[in-house]
């Protein structure tokens, strides 16, 4: 339904233009007959909009002259080193448009490259081959996983070679009484947690899109999700991985020891590099025992002190066995049900929502100390009003309420997602300050006049990482002039990140300065030049 | 008749119904240890229409709302999860936990029979089975031993007055029928219903003070006599995995190679 709504609220806004506003509409009317007449899921009318190019909407890129240009030679090169035919998806000699668009594009349908060649390895050896060739041609290149990143660092810009890894895709070992699992880069992240949950362990890292993710692109992000605060980030929890280097050397770091104090920890280079130094291609990773008894509780605060008192009583009272803490602001509550028609957990409304999880390993002993906890925080009034789920399914129903948060916005319209880290303190002023500048300057309202729906917030309070995002019914260039830089230089006088969890890529390669000084930039493009001296390893972002 | 409804609610602790159940190796039954349990759906639906019934403040108030388990020690669990939903108090039958199932269903519905005449019970909501047997017995039984009226699998539930006139509609073949009762009555719930309420934090901290009773079958004149004895318990055959095949060519050969070209 929410499809043809969006589709005559396209229409609407295409015969009365704020004038004021450079509006670009998500459907183009001229496309709405036929996005009405082939397809009714709510999903079509963005299915059928086509992305604009990442060139076009960065035009400061210029694709780099030393950059060779793939030829008939080349594709027919890669077709007899990878053999089989689903290797290679081959858009030089053939039209395979179709074909490519999903490796060219990205699923918030925000970056789109060029490229006209996509390979698929099965195998390391096959993954050096291929580099080495690359940079000999000065071919540039893309790794990629399952595409599922935010800041279009997966996908090309202009014709660089996707290397997809999801034809490895085999759990190479794993060892129970360490917990340490070895797999290729390629092997989904709900696959290996599966894998995993069969043997009594889980893997340490668990986000949103683990359904289609790799875990070899979440090692090159350093993807951090909903359980970093129990166990951690993956520059700890990777004990070892094997990359493959430009020139074709590979890198065999793919150590199970916990400890290894001999020489330069190399391994870290690769954990949120992005692609730009090597392609990983395997990784072992310490997985911690599945928790036996886990416990969800949804709370109603009536402000953003008390949330902090939440957290700081959570941490207190649950220590050990507190897994999550998630913060969830009214408005993107609002917004999941508008997107979902779900009926909310808690009768009356609230301005900010958390959610906290326990995981331990006895259920008596942990429903005692989060009873104590609730009771603790109800009776000294610090949370309104929750509830705590009594069974598995009421457990997945409220962490939806979390996870489908990006779902809902990518439903309603476009999001421009900002993912930062701020000091605790800080965190939720910043959607305050957001807010009120957008709607001072009259961008903010709830008709299709508007070009913003609403400025929110959620995220892992935990690791004081907020995820603003500011929901918008039409990408606007005026609305993007309004946010940025201004939300940079608002979190670099905080010293905060501009970055917590989702990297750099396209999205973020220019404000790198926000965050990081002069010096330490310019060691990273000295490590760069080590070790990728044509530059061919996903170019035009990161640094 | 009535002045008000005093409705029981007979619920059952069973393996979570979001878990795979995994049969145990000695091949007796389902493997309960370590497993999470919760609240039979069904009789979410049950408890959550007696709350409701009270909520919507038709012609019968209701007076009471009884929750009833029997089980081993970990049944309080599911009386309170029931109580925080919005029971006024609750009954725990002590049953030595086993892995053949627990009391069968008739030995349940005698026991609900001595309940209902003791606590002077007018209307029983239960499920329309627990998820773990699957009987789907008792509450026919039930109707059967006190003699009332039954309308089973309700997907709706409305008293029309005041002497105590129920309506309820069930989903049959192709539609909906609609039956009408006096109470005294039993009704069996069915997933259309309603959809169940989450436990609030303060009403579970309310549930903790709301009395819970300790009482065994013998109290109601009841025994646990068994006539079925479950011989052996066995995995359906493993579904056989589709394969994998590399290109269209690897596909068009293998149809082949199946006869299917």
């Amino acid at each position: 339904m929410s499809g043809a709504r969006n589709i005559s609220a396209a229409l609407r806004r295409a015969r009365i233009p704020r004038p004021r506003l450079a509006v670009r509409p998500i459907v183009a009317p001229s496309q709405c007959a036929t996005a009405l007449r082939s397809f009714s899921a709510s999903s079509t009318v963005r299915a059928d909009r086509q992305i604009k190019y990442t060139s076009d909407a960065y035009p400061n890129l210029k694709r780099n002259p030393e950059f060779g240009e793939i030829s008939v030679e080349d594709v027919a090169f890669f077709k007899q080193l990878l053999g089989s035919e689903s290797a290679v998806i081959d858009g030089v000699t053939t039209d395979a448009t179709d074909d490519i668009e999903p490796f060219n594009g990205d699923w918030m349908r925000k970056y789109r490259g060029h490229t006209k060649l996509v390979l698929k390895p099965g195998s390391t050896e096959e993954v050096s081959k291929v580099l080495k060739y690359c940079n000999d041609r000065k071919l540039a290149v893309v790794p990629q996983g399952g595409n599922t990143g935010l800041v279009g660092g997966s996908v090309p810009v202009f014709d660089e070679i996707v290397i997809n890894t999801s034809r490895m895709n085999q759990i190479r070992s794993f060892d129970p009484a360490s917990g340490v699992l070895v797999a290729d880069a390629g092997v989904i992240l709900e696959v290996a947690d599966q894998y995993l949950a069969e043997r009594d362990h889980m893997f340490p890292l668990d986000l949103g899109a683990k359904g289609s993710c790799h875990i070899g692109g979440n090692v090159s992000t350093n993807a951090g999700g909903l359980r970093l605060l129990r166990y951690g980030s993956l520059h700890g929890t990777v004990l070892g991985l094997e990359a493959v280097l430009p020139d074709g050397t590979i890198v065999d770091a793919l150590s199970t020891l916990r400890k290894n104090n001999t020489g330069y920890d190399l391994k870290q280079l690769f954990i949120g590099s992005e692609g730009t130094i090597g392609m990983v291609t395997a990784v072992s990773i310490i997985c911690p025992p599945r928790p036996k008894a886990v416990n969800v509780a949804y709370f109603g605060l009536e402000s953003f002190e008390q949330v902090q008192q939440a957290y700081l009583a959570a941490k207190g009272q649950l220590s050990e066995i507190l897994s999550a803490f998630e913060l969830m602001d009214g408005r993107s509550q609002g917004l999941v049900i508008e997107s979902t028609g779900n009926k909310h957990p808690l009768e009356g409304e609230y301005p900010f929502y958390c959610l906290v999880e326990t995981s331990g390993s006895n259920s008596e002993h942990d429903m005692e100390k989060l009873e104590s906890f609730l009771e603790s925080v109800m009776s000294d009034g610090i949370v309104a009003d929750g509830v705590l789920a009594q069974d598995e399914t009421q457990f997945q129903a409220l962490w939806r309420w979390r996870e489908g948060i990006t779902e809902a916005l990518s439903h309603l319209g476009g999001t421009y997602k900002y993912d930062v880290s701020i000091p605790l303190s800080d965190l939720y002023q910043l959607v305050e300050d957001c807010k009120a500048r957008l709607t001072e300057m009259g961008f903010v309202g709830d008709d299709d006049s508007f070009p913003v729906r609403a400025v929110v917030g959620y995220g892992h309070m935990g690791d004081s990482n907020l995820h603003l995002n500011v929901s918008v019914r039409q990408y606007n260039k005026e609305v993007e002039k309004a946010i940025e830089p201004w939300v940079y230089e608002w979190i670099q006088k905080r010293n905060g990140s501009i970055s917590a969890e989702h990297g750099l890529g396209v999205a973020k390669r220019e404000f790198i300065g926000y965050s990081q000084n002069e010096t330490m930039v310019n060691l990273m493009k000295q490590l760069k030049a080590v070790y990728d001296p044509n530059g061919i390893m996903n170019p035009y972002k990161y640094i | 008749m009535a002045s008000g409804l005093r409705i029981l609610v007979p619920v059952k602790r069973v393996i979570d119904y979001a878990i795979k159940p995994r049969i145990n190796k000695a091949q007796t039954g389902v493997e309960t240890t370590g497993v999470k349990h919760s609240l039979n759906p069904f009789d979410e639906l049950s408890i959550e229409e007696a709350v409701r019934l009270r909520e919507r403040k038709g012609p019968l108030k209701v007076e009471n709302i009884l929750a009833l388990s029997a089980g081993g020690p970990k049944v309080p669990d599911v009386l309170r999860t029931a109580m925080a939903m919005g029971a006024d108090r609750a009954f725990h039958i002590d049953v030595p936990e086993s892995a053949d199932g627990g009391p069968e269903p008739l030995t349940i519905a005698k026991l609900l029979r001595g309940v209902v005449e003791k606590e002077n019970i007018n209307l029983v909501l239960l499920g329309k089975q627990a998820i773990d047997g699957d009987q789907g017995q008792t509450g026919q039984m039930l109707a059967g031993l006190l003699g009332w009226p039954q309308a089973n699998q309700a997907s709706k539930i409305e008293i029309k007055d005041e002497s105590g006139t129920v309506e309820v509609t069930h989903e049959v073949d192709g539609g909906v029928e609609t039956l009408r009762a006096k109470l005294p009555m039993v009704i069996t719930t069915d997933l259309r219903l309603n959809e169940p309420r989450y436990a609030s934090l303060p009403n579970i901290m309310k549930a903790k003070k709301k009395p819970l009773e300790k009482k065994t079958l013998a109290d109601f004149g009841v025994e646990d006599t068994r006539r079925l004895k479950t011989v052996k318990v066995t995995e359906p055959p493993p579904r056989k995995g589709g394969g994998k095949v590399e290109d269209v060519d690897g596909l068009v050969s293998k149809l082949k190679e199946l006869g299917a070209l």
